[in-house]
């Protein structure tokens, strides 16, 4: 729930790690300053005093986009199961899990 | 040193829809696998997810039945989460406005009460079932997307019987309000467990250990146990706790660390785009505030003070609520409640246990079970009959009156009767006749019976009992 460990400057390497995606150190040095020019940009916005704006928690001003509860039949199994690169008993098959 | 235990659980609850949280597959166990599922619930790119509005009705029941303040403004995130049973990559969850926030449950261990804060309840959904095999791993994406509520404790709980308490309560209030099935062995109701130690007195807690893969209460109770002693034991010989997710192995009886990575819980919770807020309007929630219930251990001490019975009684009436609701139903229109808590407690219940029924599926009536407690109390039949006549509601159901009359069940009262039964029985009888004559008190028991046999079980026991006694006297 809560987020730990997280670093408040900018660090390409962690997330990058977060997201799975695996960088050389020669991309990380390359990435590095290009996000902090991105964010930094961004960050202009910061400057704005805002105190009394009430946040905005989506873009349209929309609420309660709601369905009945209400069921109805899925996909096919032969069309769900036709994505799957290998499959077991019906199952997705994937290596194996270790945690 | 002394050390105190400290105890936070989240349970994790699947709501009773017909459909899942974003998509309107139809939730079910133990249908083949992925055979519930469509592009919404396998996260294919592009599909949308739409709300289920009775998933956060039951959340906000929920919320309400234990006191937690309703968020009028609530809305969805996505929890980046890499694991091959959550094919977005992301879980559609909760993060700073939950539907729910704080409220309580009162539990109890050996007598003493106690409140266990509630830190929170949310929203989300049931990522996909994995199964190990060998060398590779199966998903099953039926579960995937099936209203999930997490419903996060205080770190109130300081032994491992408090957190077995918390969970039965919690599950009766759940069962109370129909938000869940709570059937452990379907996974209605999974739990993680967060315990730490710290030395007597200490302010702050100890480092934690996050315990995962508890399916039943009993389980919950045996982790914490072997987790207290290894953490107890370890800070005993001067070692640190290391904070960790740790698996309890039910076989074993022990749990291991899962080595997961330090940075695990960094889940990068952002707006969920896909979804608009939810707004509850204050009437809406004031609606749904009027149909809840009573709480369980509310109705527990009502029972006992209104009613006149055992606080055990009471326990048992009020432990299940249809079970609870036939007990009111018949009590109120009989004049003797307690008799009416007795049938229920031994008669009622067995039937139910030995057929593995429920009562709505049993053609007996609050109404029939009063009026059968008020034939006894009339003395229009004996214990022995009304019991006949239970075994004939239960089955077919019917008006205990007219089955007293069809079945030649009423009880005779007759004094002429009965003493010409009796005399039967002493001429019948004359060793046992002798013996009560010579102190044998037993014989007594033995000649009450012959005559309650030739009644065919209809005779009024005591008068029976009064007019043998009074011959065999004279």
């Amino acid at each position: 729930m809560q987020t730990k460990n997280q670093p408040t400057a900018l660090n390409v390497a962690y997330v990058a790690n977060l997201a799975r995606l695996h960088l050389t150190d020669d991309e990380i040095a390359t990435f590095q300053p290009q996000m902090e020019h991105i964010v930094g940009y961004v960050q202009q916005i910061g400057a704005l005093d805002v105190s009394g704006v009430e946040p905005t928690l989506h873009a349209v001003e929309v609420t309660n986009v709601l369905r009945k509860d209400v069921s109805r039949p899925g996909l096919d199994h032969e069309r769900v199961m036709a994505n799957a690169p290998s499959e077991v008993n019906g199952l997705f098959m994937v290596p194996k899990i270790v945690e | 040193m002394n050390y105190e235990t400290t105890i936070g659980l989240e349970v994790h609850v699947q709501l009773k829809t017909q459909s899942k949280m974003f998509c309107a597959c139809p939730t079910g166990y133990g249908a083949a696998p992925n055979t519930l599922v469509c592009p919404v619930c396998l996260g294919y790119p592009g599909a949308m997810p739409v709300m289920n509005e009775e998933a956060i009705r039951l959340t906000v029941l929920t919320g309400l039945m234990i006191g937690s303040n309703i968020n009028e403004l609530s809305k969805f995130d996505r929890k980046s989460y890499f694991y091959p049973d959550m094919p977005k990559n992301y879980q559609i969850s909760q993060y700073d406005r939950p539907l729910c926030l704080g409220g309580s449950v009162v539990i109890e261990v050996d007598g003493v009460e106690k409140t266990i804060g509630i830190t929170r309840i949310h929203l989300e959904e049931d990522v996909g079932k994995s199964t190990h095999m060998a060398r590779s791993s199966g998903v099953d994406f039926n579960r995937a997307g099936h209203p999930l509520m997490e419903i996060v404790t205080d770190p109130d709980m300081t032994s491992p019987a408090e957190a077995y308490a918390f969970l039965v309560a919690l599950k009766q209030i759940l069962l109370y309000i129909g938000v869940s099935d709570c059937n452990l062995e379907e996974g209605n109701m999974r739990c993680d467990v967060n315990v730490s130690m710290r030395p007597a007195g200490q302010k702050s807690l100890g480092t934690k250990a996050e315990l995962k893969n508890l399916n039943t209460f009993k389980g919950v109770q045996h982790a914490l146990h072997y987790e207290v002693e290894r953490q107890s034991g370890m800070l005993t010989r001067g070692e640190r706790v290391i904070q960790e997710t740790r698996r309890w192995d039910p076989d074993q009886g022990i749990t291991t660390s899962m080595r997961t990575k330090e940075d695990a819980h960094d889940y990068r919770y952002f707006p969920e785009p896909d979804l608009m807020p939810v707004v509850l309007a204050a009437a809406q929630i004031g609606a749904l505030k009027a149909t809840l219930p009573e709480l369980p251990r509310t109705r527990r001490f009502r029972f006992a003070e209104q009613y006149g019975i055992p606080a055990y009684d009471a326990g048992v009436l009020s432990a299940d609520r249809d079970i609870a609701d036939f007990f009111e139903a018949a009590a109120g229109l009989s004049s003797n409640p307690k008799a009416v808590s007795n049938w229920i407690m031994t008669d009622v219940l067995r039937v139910l246990a030995e057929r593995e029924t429920t009562l709505a599926a049993l053609p007996l009536t609050a109404a029939a079970l009063a009026s059968l407690v008020g034939l006894v109390d009339k003395g229009s039949i004996n214990m022995t009959g009304a019991k006949t006549v239970f075994e004939v509601l239960i089955d077919n159901g019917g008006d205990p009156a007219r089955i007293v009359n069809e079945r030649g069940l009423a009880q005779v009262s007759d004094g002429g009767a009965i003493e010409s039964l009796v005399d039967d029985a002493i001429v019948a009888n004359p060793r046992s006749v002798e013996d009560y004559r010579n102190g044998k008190k037993a014989a007594l028991q033995f000649l009450v019976g012959q005559v309650m046999k030739q009644s065919r079980g209809k005779a009024n026991p005591p008068m029976v009992m009064e007019i043998l006694m009074r011959k065999l006297e004279g």
